[in-house]
């Protein structure tokens, strides 16, 4: 039952991303033109304030709830996976405006254009699966 | 009432995110967004194609029903809670959408020419969603994570490989901004 708060919290998240206009598809065409600050304005400020919270996390200010020291993963090092991965999915959030969550959340707003978008995510998951270990990293 | 139905500014939505990427971490698990495009995977027996998928699921069911929650978030914005769906744009957007001949710009928040029955019953708009969603899927993978794991979670916690595949994440979304989306309307 403890794990039904991550329920809430997608739900929470979902709204944030609703009101904000951030599954906007037009706010990504402005982001990636440079014309407007909205979302340089959120990320930023998410990034921001996250940072502080990091380094309370990492001085164990704040341990979780269940009173463990917070460590964030490290993230895999590769430099050609990161810059290429990262490029082939900045060509798809920039044709559809959607991005890992706010896929989901779209789902509530343009559910059959949403459903054809979370296929194609999962065929793309699934060749990355299949080809990972050929990959360069 | 009146804030919850009004559009929501980026120094509200900004924190609001650095509030649930504290609340993830305070439960306990690690934010990020595009890991559950493999577990989905996983559930759905992709094992028996790759060995990749054979991953116990189970482990991440507290990240199944925060995709769970985030369906019904959808849900709910969609009928109760964004009545107001425009956007103040800036004008040499929609200038130039208005050129490539988008219509009703910021009147909403997914274009016609994209989202319609219409344009997802046409080749080139079927072919636009599933690929869009293929770049997405495949690269947030091969990357390691996505704006939220990324960007938001990676680059607060100074890491190296985060700012990298966000640098990737601009070029890969102005190509397709100043490049694929004018070749393609």
């Amino acid at each position: 039952m403890k794990k039904l708060r991550f329920l809430f919290l997608g739900i929470f998240f979902a709204i944030i991303l609703s009101k904000a206009q951030v599954i906007s598809w037009y706010r990504y065409i402005e982001m990636f033109r440079f014309e407007s600050f909205h979302m340089f304005g959120i990320i930023g400020s998410a990034v921001v304030i996250s940072a502080l919270l990091m380094l309370l996390f990492k001085s164990g200010k704040i341990k979780d709830i269940d009173g463990n020291k917070i460590v964030p993963k490290e993230k895999n090092k590769g430099y050609i996976r990161t810059l290429l991965g990262g490029s082939i999915f900045g060509l798809g959030w920039g044709l559809s405006g959607a991005c890992a969550a706010p896929v989901f959340v779209i789902l509530g707003f343009e559910t059959l254009p949403a459903i054809v978008i979370l296929i194609g995510a999962l065929l793309g998951a699934l060749l990355y699966g299949i080809l990972s270990k050929k990959l360069p990293n | 009432m009146d804030f919850i139905l009004q559009p929501w500014p980026w120094y509200v939505g900004g924190p609001l995110i650095a509030l649930v990427l504290f609340l993830y971490f305070y439960f306990g698990k690690n934010f990020g967004a595009s890991t559950n495009f493999e577990t989905i995977c996983s559930i759905a027996g992709a094992g028996k194609i790759s060995d990749y998928f054979k991953k116990d699921w189970k482990e991440r069911d507290y990240a199944i029903l925060f995709v769970v929650g985030l369906i019904i978030g959808g849900f709910l914005s969609a009928n109760f809670l964004t009545p107001d769906k425009t956007m103040d744009l800036n004008s040499n957007t929609v200038k130039e959408l208005t050129e490539m001949g988008f219509t009703n710009i910021g009147n909403q928040y997914f274009p016609t020419e994209i989202f319609s029955k219409e344009a997802l019953f046409s080749l080139k708009g079927f072919l636009i969603l599933l690929v869009s969603g293929f770049c997405v899927g495949f690269g947030t993978r091969y990357a390691g994570g996505c704006t939220s794991g990324h960007s938001i979670t990676g680059l607060s916690s100074l890491q190296l490989p985060s700012l990298l595949a966000t640098i990737g994440f601009f070029i890969g979304g102005i190509i397709s901004v100043w490049l694929l989306i004018p070749l393609l309307f």
